[in-house]
């Protein structure tokens, strides 16, 4: 399939922010089509948390340029929006993002693939800070969102997890979906492309 | 999902982690009975003169609780992330706004007017007003919570908004201290009640309309920055 046949998810034109007297990035041009594995690489400070506000919508003023989003989305953020007082069971069930609604079973599933299994009806705040992570990314298993915005998903999850992360990433985008991350460790699958924000000021764009 | 189901999802969700922390619950009645008791022991116990400003006494306090306990609304959605989760949810912002404020005033307004009862004797207020103070309370409350509401999405961002909170959410306050006490002091004087509830019930239905689209907005405001 080519880039014209595949619908577009994510079109972004001319993003440019500046955060404290600082040019981060500007004239930068993003487009996630369906199909899509877009890394943004930068240095600490470089902006890619900014980036990933702005494109998921959360930042609506403060930058220039326009972002048009086409599909429904699936962000995860820094702070990974599990209540410690509620259950993994719970805390996906009642998850504020509105998009999952699944019966238990799917969720006991998601869970299950996260490593959850057994974990299910313990109270969040005891779990480890990784297993709290992986409370937030049994979200993957569970959203039918089209498009995916993760920030930094691997944070304090082990190798194993990493892998099996990013098979289920694999899998999204096998299946007609698209994904724009930040990490910085490698991500070792093929037809990911990559976006540097190192340079700022100069021009990128996510050829496809 | 529809928007309803959404709505109380949200109501359920604010409810269990309630049960799950009981002191949050238990926080503002605590609170209402220390005040009430420090009041005979300022004015003096006569029954009498206690007796003359007992619905005062309760409208203040009532207005303290609520806004004491607003601050702590979105505060802990916003500190993990879910409130963000809730913006970018394709469900509609108001409705999620004031499923939040249903489930905060089920916890103070609600409780207390339960509770007031027996307040309501400790500070020798007539009876035959009782009834009337817990209507007044509950329609009353509705309207605190989502004044309490506003301020709270709107100072949700800053580190130190309770202060801040309270500057801007008291002025709004006034009208339903006015009409609240105005409805309980004309409940004891034997006057007919029902203008004053009306206005309550006037004053809730235009802050469910308004109300909700402000913290909507203020939500939006305190993610973004």
């Amino acid at each position: 399939m080519t880039a014209a046949t595949r619908p577009v998810l994510l079109e972004a034109r001319d993003l440019g922010l500046a955060r404290g007297g600082r040019q981060l990035f500007e004239s930068l041009t993003l487009t996630c089509n369906s199909g899509d594995w877009i890394h943004l690489q930068g240095a600490n400070g470089t902006g890619k948390t900014s980036l990933l506000r702005i494109l998921a919508g959360l930042s609506r003023l403060g930058f220039e340029g326009e972002v048009s989003c086409m599909a429904e989305l699936l962000y995860l953020g820094h702070h990974s929006a599990v209540k410690p007082l509620l259950t993994p069971r719970e805390n996906l069930a009642m998850h504020l993002s509105g998009a999952i609604q699944r019966d238990a079973a799917a969720i006991d599933h998601a869970l299950a693939a996260v490593d959850l299994y057994g974990y299910e009806n313990r109270p969040c705040n005891s779990l480890s800070a990784g297993q709290q992570r992986r409370v937030n990314l049994a979200r993957l298993y569970l959203s039918e969102a089209p498009l995916w915005l993760l920030d930094e998903p691997y944070t304090a999850i082990d190798v194993g997890g990493v892998q099996r992360l990013e098979a289920r990433m694999a899998e999204h985008i096998a299946d007609g979906g698209g994904i724009i991350m930040t990490s910085h460790q490698r991500v070792s699958q093929p037809g990911v492309s990559t976006v540097s924000l190192d340079e700022a000021a100069s021009q990128h764009g996510a050829e496809s | 999902m529809n928007a309803t189901t959404f709505f109380m999802l949200i109501v359920r969700r604010q409810l269990l982690l309630a049960v799950r922390r009981p002191i949050e619950i238990a926080n503002p009645l605590l609170f209402f009975l220390m005040v009430i008791v420090l009041f005979p022991l300022g004015l003096g116990p006569a029954p009498a003169q206690l007796a003359t400003f007992a619905p005062g006494i309760f409208w203040i306090v009532v207005l303290l609780a609520n806004l004491l306990t607003a601050d702590t609304l979105f505060r802990s959605d916003f500190d993990d992330g879910s409130l963000e989760q809730l913006l970018l949810s394709r469900q509609p912002l108001y409705l999620s706004a004031l499923a939040a404020i249903t489930a905060h005033w089920l916890l103070t307004g609600v409780l207390l007017a339960l509770v007031s009862p027996v307040f309501a004797l400790m500070l020798n207020l007539a009876p035959s007003a009782i009834p009337t103070l817990m209507g007044a309370l509950l329609l009353g409350s509705a309207v605190l919570s989502l004044l309490g509401g506003v301020g709270a999405a709107l100072t949700v961002g800053l580190k130190r908004g309770g202060m801040l909170i309270s500057l801007l959410i008291l002025p709004l306050y006034l009208p339903v201290l006015i009409f609240g006490h105005g409805a309980v002091v004309a409940s004891v004087g034997g006057l007919p009640v029902a203008p004053y509830l009306a206005i309550l019930g006037a004053m809730l239905c235009l802050a469910i309309a308004l109300a909700p689209l402000a913290m909507a907005l203020g939500l939006r405001i305190s993610v973004d920055a």
